[in-house]
């Protein structure tokens, strides 16, 4: 569904992807891991061109990433992405937020648009929350709203980035939650995150990040139990030793 | 006063020109404003060029200038407008340029992440401007695009230069005849002020009508 090779990325002199290459399968869940800088927001960035990749291809669903234009709209509506403030549109009702996309971008009819956001907003547990404005709702719900958002474009994949990073610790759960709820359904997600109990109990591939390069990767059961590498043991050991 | 109320008549028609011009300038600027603002933060160089090479032309001249050239220049090559026309096209074109760059900020202030988020569903940028981005960038700056307006008001006295009877060109008449400058020009300025305070009692409504719950 999505592969991605040799991709280099560059800030200036900064060097913040080097050489990645990340297949992910339909149906498959993968979480990517690692601290802070090691380049994991950049590249779930740069799978629907929030940034532009310096070097390397990137393909989702076998078609190549098209450059700014008509065509990169259309593959961006079958790419949904979760950012970690939410961005709901903050003049718009929470259904309208989530009827924008389908209305505009796909045709679909205002009503048949407004009752599947109003099922997805149900599914997502808020949609007693339709005609509220996003700043009357708690984080959680903002970015549940935020994530039917992305469902409402019936996505082929969907992209986290660092959904629950922005969240008061009780309201992590309800997000992830979804999250796991989705990941059962066979949605492809790519999950860039802290939450290593997600990881653990809703991926199917673990992915290392450091230092703009993919250090390692496996199943959960492999990777939390026996990293293979000295930096992901190290970095393991700092986030789980509390 | 009774220079005032002598000719009431005059300075009627004088406050009905001014109020006409106004209106319509208004609109023509916001229409313009908005086309201009959108073209300073497009993508697209060329076109970025152009929006700036607007605002500086025409921010960086003054009106009454641009007004002279406008009727007594281009007739020169042919072509000539009514005088209200021009006086409307000229004070339009130049308010646009102040009103772009009040909506070009108010698009600053709309986060990134807005935008991000809109094109990620998929729309395209002028989807997303139209949308997401000018609905609450124009939101942000009612209240200076309202003080915009409002000396946009001030300055279709400037049309009575280039022969349009608005309103301080009808004083100016009943003046002459008079010659009692205080209370024609006292009354007149009291008009402006009446116009004004109605401008801003609009967009003070507005403001609070379309604030975004935050």
């Amino acid at each position: 569904m999505v592969a991605v090779r040799g991709l280099q990325k560059w800030f200036g002199p900064l060097h913040v992807l080097k050489d990645v290459d990340l297949t992910v399968a339909a149906g498959e869940v993968v979480v990517v891991i690692g601290p802070s800088g090691s380049g994991k927001s950049t590249l779930c960035r740069c799978l629907n061109r929030l940034e532009v990749a310096g070097d390397g291809s990137i393909e989702i669903d076998g078609e190549p990433l098209p450059a700014e234009g008509r065509k990169l709209a259309r593959l961006r509506a079958d790419v949904g992405m979760v950012f970690q403030s939410f961005n709901l549109f903050g003049h718009r009702t929470v259904l309208d937020n989530v009827t924008l996309g389908p209305v505009k971008v796909r045709r679909v009819p205002r009503a048949e648009a407004r009752e599947q956001a109003l099922a997805l907003l149900d599914r997502v547990g808020i949609a007693d929350k339709a005609d509220h404005y996003p700043a009357q709702l708690s984080g959680g719900q903002q970015q549940r709203a935020a994530i039917a958002r992305a469902l409402a474009m019936r996505p082929k994949v969907l992209l986290f980035d660092e959904p629950t990073s922005a969240l008061d610790p009780e309201m992590v759960n309800e997000v992830l939650d979804v999250m796991v709820s989705l990941a059962a359904e066979g949605m492809t997600m790519i999950v860039v995150t802290h939450e290593m109990g997600f990881a653990r109990r809703a991926a199917d591939r673990v992915v290392f990040m450091d230092d703009g390069r993919i250090v390692e990767s496996g199943t959960p059961d492999e990777f939390f139990a026996a990293p293979s590498t000295e930096r992901a043991r190290d970095f393991l050991s700092k986030i789980l030793q509390h | 006063m009774d220079a005032l109320t002598a000719h009431l008549d005059e300075l009627g028609h004088g406050l009905v020109t001014t109020v006409q011009l106004t209106v319509v300038t208004t609109l023509g600027a916001l229409l313009l404003g908005v086309v201009v603002a959108t073209l300073r933060v497009c993508p697209v160089p060329l076109l970025r060029s152009v929006g700036m090479v607007y605002v500086e032309v025409l921010q960086n001249l003054p009106l009454l200038a641009l007004l002279v050239l406008f009727v007594f220049a281009l007739p020169t090559i042919g072509i000539t407008f009514p005088l209200f026309t021009s006086a409307a096209i000229v004070i339009a074109a130049y308010e646009g340029a102040y009103l772009a760059e009040a909506i070009r900020a108010g698009i600053n202030t709309v986060g990134v992440g807005q935008a991000e988020a809109a094109r990620a569903i998929g729309l395209t940028f002028s989807q997303s401007l139209r949308y997401v981005i000018l609905p609450q960038g124009l939101r942000a700056v009612i209240q200076p695009m309202g003080n915009i307006c409002i000396a946009l008001l001030m300055n279709t006295s400037l049309a009575a230069a280039v022969g349009v009877v608005e309103l301080t060109q009808a004083a100016n008449n009943v003046n002459l005849v008079e010659a009692q400058p205080i209370a024609v020009f006292t009354g007149a300025g009291l008009a402006y002020m009446l116009l004004a305070l109605v401008i801003g009692r609009l967009t003070g409504t507005l403001e609070r009508r379309l604030a975004i719950v935050r």
